[in-house]
């Protein structure tokens, strides 16, 4: 139960057509994956320290663990025989479900965060508001007062976007199986630094001119380049988790205000719709182009692109006990490697400081492909188990088992990805304040290995959630948009129960926006006109 | 002015339910994760409710409304404590603070209190957003308490919702059918009672809805097990 991995990434690509902005795609798809449960189980709750490793890196695909040389012989042992002897498997459930609680907390904040964000900026500038200029993917602006028009210019709306998402999507597939890295980084640099300057520039004008602030040219220039390198530095490259999570947490904020504001009005309900559909069919489907790219990324052992995904606690730990030279030698042996930003940073840090590197869990713990350690011949051996344990699990699982990784192709489409990714890492970080500690194995003095679990939700859910709760309220009631937000908040609920019942990869935006579009609109249509009999009366029920 | 009243009238109604929730509810997932529940079931009988009242032709007559919405929230209540019992032993497993199970009335309470959150949320969150706009001390020329004792009235309704559930439980637990009676009759009591609020009779509907609250507040103390001297030691912090 240890690691429950929940990956959504959505994919949609959208980009601006006067704004000239955003190319973006969003490849929607969450996976929700369980590592095998044996190990996880051990690792999180076995107080059987030496196998711990193994069954951190067992169920976190992504996440490789290092240990010193004396424990690898344990995990060989554990990798290969499970010779740990299975827990009962309710055990692993009841624990994969004891986490997952905390892990639906842990989403449940910055999702809600996401919402307020979108909500209080709808409810307070106007701009956001209303619809003027149009996407180049809408080239068809409701403007006729007939529904019917209305309703066949929103379904070809949304059938060009969704036509565009899934060719960024299936794009972004072949640039991944050809390993066209540094085309996917730069894609993805290129939208997030739109985001975080052009965007944010029109945001913060909007935002002044709402509140009538003055401000001169300079001091604004002068916000703006910090907010944006600072930015930059902490998606892309390294900072406090609580800044990166800030930073994408806006930033899918301000996406999901692009589509509020852009969309006509039924084309955002008809997006909203297709792109859930869309998520279920690139999951689910035994050729969606997001389990493609998750397989891939599986095979290949790589991490998700730190920037499109909300990492919701120090998931990765990364694996402090590799020594430099290692990890030097990991690094140049992985031809891949060099090019993952992720995993280059990954060795940095453990360069420059293994243990430090562990501990600060910067995302480059997550970028910590297992590459490193098949490449490594030392590790090689031991690794060898948990690989193939890892594969035969995918047969066995179908699909829940590969998704970990997957991602970080996806991400390279921008914004809308999302993916949920628990991992279960151990954790022997005692400093955490995570509720997720595993307990420390007695050999680890520092942290080695050490990973907390932590979810990984898409930008995509961010934004497409947001988008949902922002176009509510903008119809300023306050019930529908309260309805929506308990209706998402339990869509995710089941989203991640069903992926602790059923152990494979699921679609988290469906239920989600199945549940959101039904509350708004019965909400809107039949439950406002009773609560507004009710409190124009003060009659409380 | 209407800034201070926003802010005021929000935190009459909200106040203690956000001072529970914080020091009850919010460091545990799993009451999290019921509250929200609770707070989506009362959705769903609130929307059977509408549909209900939107459906048939006495729309004149909101009293009719008010009776069935009672019974369809009565009917939800009943559902989420079926539910809540026969995912007791799964609950177990996974709370990681075991007291939720161990003692049946948290899960009341919680799933109560989530009733009322979000039934409070539903009267009042539009008026207040009304309140905070430009000017609306007394709608309409109506009275200018129309504000504060809806506030209050959203209060006593929250914390009832959350003895309601206690007690409710606990009688389905028990077969104490003159307690299940209770709930319901003391509901549709209460909801009836402020269909005089229409008529601005605020003393008599405040007066005995808080009445009603205390009473049944005092009855949830004493289903969850407390008496005069558990009382008087918590009180005097022993």
């Amino acid at each position: 139960m240890a690691a429950v991995n929940l990956q959504a990434s959505c994919s949609s690509g959208l980009a601006t057509g006067d704004d000239a902005n955003v190319g973006s795609q969003n490849g929607e798809a969450e996976r929700l994956e369980r590592p095998p449960r044996r190990q996880q189980q051990r690792n999180n709750y076995g107080s059987s320290n030496q196998d711990q490793p193994d069954a951190a890196i067992l169920a976190v695909p992504n996440v490789v663990m290092r240990e010193p040389g004396g424990q690898r012989p344990s995990r060989l042992t554990a990798g290969g025989g499970g010779p740990g002897g299975p827990p009962p498997n309710e055990l692993e459930e009841e624990q994969g479900l004891k986490y997952g609680a905390q892990h639906v907390i842990k989403l449940f904040v910055p999702v809600s965060l996401c919402m307020l964000v979108v909500v209080a900026t709808i409810n307070s500038i106007s701009f956001y508001n209303s619809t003027d200029v149009y996407l180049l993917y809408t080239p068809f602006h409701e403007k006729s007062p007939e529904p019917s028009v209305k309703f066949w210019n929103a379904l070809a709306n949304s059938l060009i976007l969704m036509s565009v998402v899934v060719v960024m999507t299936i794009l972004l597939i072949v640039l991944y199986k050809k390993r066209c890295y540094r085309i996917i980084h730069g894609w993805l640099i290129l939208s997030s630094f739109m985001l975080l300057f052009i965007f944010t520039y029109l945001y913060l004008e909007e935002l002044l001119r709402a509140y009538n602030i003055p401000m001169d040219y300079p001091t604004a220039l002068l916000i703006m380049w910090n907010f944006g390198v600072v930015g930059m530095m902490s998606i892309h490259w390294q900072g406090p988790l609580r800044l990166q999570q800030g930073y994408l947490i806006f930033v899918a904020a301000l996406m999901a205000l692009v589509f509020i504001k852009y969309l006509p009005e039924w084309t955002a309900w008809a997006v909203l719709a297709a792109i859930s559909i869309w998520d279920l069919i690139a999951v689910l489907s035994p050729r969606g182009p997001l389990r493609i790219l998750v397989e891939t990324a599986q095979e290949r052992n790589e991490q998700i692109f730190p920037a499109l995904i909300y990492s919701s606690t120090v998931v990765y730990a990364l694996v402090g006990t590799v020594t430099p030279q290692q990890s030097q030698a990991t690094a140049s042996s992985s031809p891949s490697s060099s090019n993952s930003t992720t995993t280059t940073r990954a060795t940095q840090n453990s360069l420059a400081s293994p243990e430090a590197a562990a501990v600060s869990g910067s995302r480059s713990g997550n970028s910590h492909p297992r590459q490193n350690q098949r490449d490594d011949g030392s590790v090689l051996a031991t690794e060898g188990m948990p690989l193939v344990t890892f594969k035969s699990n995918l047969r066995g699982n179908a699909e829940a088992a590969g998704f970990t990784q997957e991602w970080s192709a996806n991400l390279s489409e921008r914004v809308a990805r999302r993916q949920i990714e628990v991992q279960s890492t151990q954790s022997g970080n005692a400093q955490r304040s995570n509720e997720y500690r595993t307990v420390t194995a007695p050999d680890q003095n520092h942290p080695d290995g050490q990973e907390e679990r932590g979810i990984k939700l898409g930008l995509g859910d961010f934004i497409f959630y947001s988008v949902l709760v922002g176009k509510a309220s903008s119809y300023g009631d306050w019930t529908t948009t309260i309805a929506c937000f308990v209706a998402i908040l339990i869509g995710l609920c089941l989203t991640l129960l069903l992926l602790a019942i059923w152990r494979k990869a699921l679609p988290a935006l469906p239920i989600s926006i199945t549940f959101g579009l039904i509350f708004c609109f019965a909400t809107s249509a039949v439950v406002k006109p009773f609560m507004e009999d009710l409190s124009a009366k003060q009659v409380f029920i | 002015m209407t800034l201070p009243e926003f802010f005021g009238c929000t935190f009459i109604a909200f106040g203690p339910p956000f001072a529970l929730f914080v020091f009850t509810i919010a460091n545990d997932p799993v009451r999290i994760i019921i509250l929200i529940a609770a707070a989506f079931f009362w959705l769903l009988s609130l929307l059977i409710s509408s549909l209900w009242y939107a459906i048939i032709p006495l729309k004149d007559f909101i009293a009719f409304g008010v009776v069935f919405s009672v019974f369809f929230q009565e009917g939800f209540r009943y559902i989420i404590y079926r539910i809540l019992r026969s995912t007791e032993q799964g609950l177990h497993a996974v709370a990681e603070d075991t007291r939720v199970t161990d003692n049946k009335h948290i899960l009341a309470y919680v799933s109560g209190l989530g009733f009322g959150i979000i039934s409070g949320m539903f009267a009042l969150v539009n008026v207040l957003a009304d309140m905070s706009g430009p000017g609306t001390m007394g709608l309409k020329s109506g009275t200018e308490l129309f504000f504060v004792t809806s506030a209050a009235q959203a209060l006593s309704i929250i914390l009832l919702h959350t003895f309601w559930s206690v007690i409710f439980f606990n009688a389905f637990d028990t077969n104490n059918y003159l307690h299940i009676a209770y709930v319901v009759g003391s509901h549709l009591f209460v909801s009836l009672i402020t269909l005089l609020n229409a008529n601005e009779l605020y003393t008599a509907t405040l007066l005995i809805n808080y009445i009603v609250t205390i009473f049944t507040g005092v009855l949830a103390f004493r289903v969850a097990g407390g008496t005069a001297r558990s009382f008087r030691k918590f009180i005097t912090c022993q």
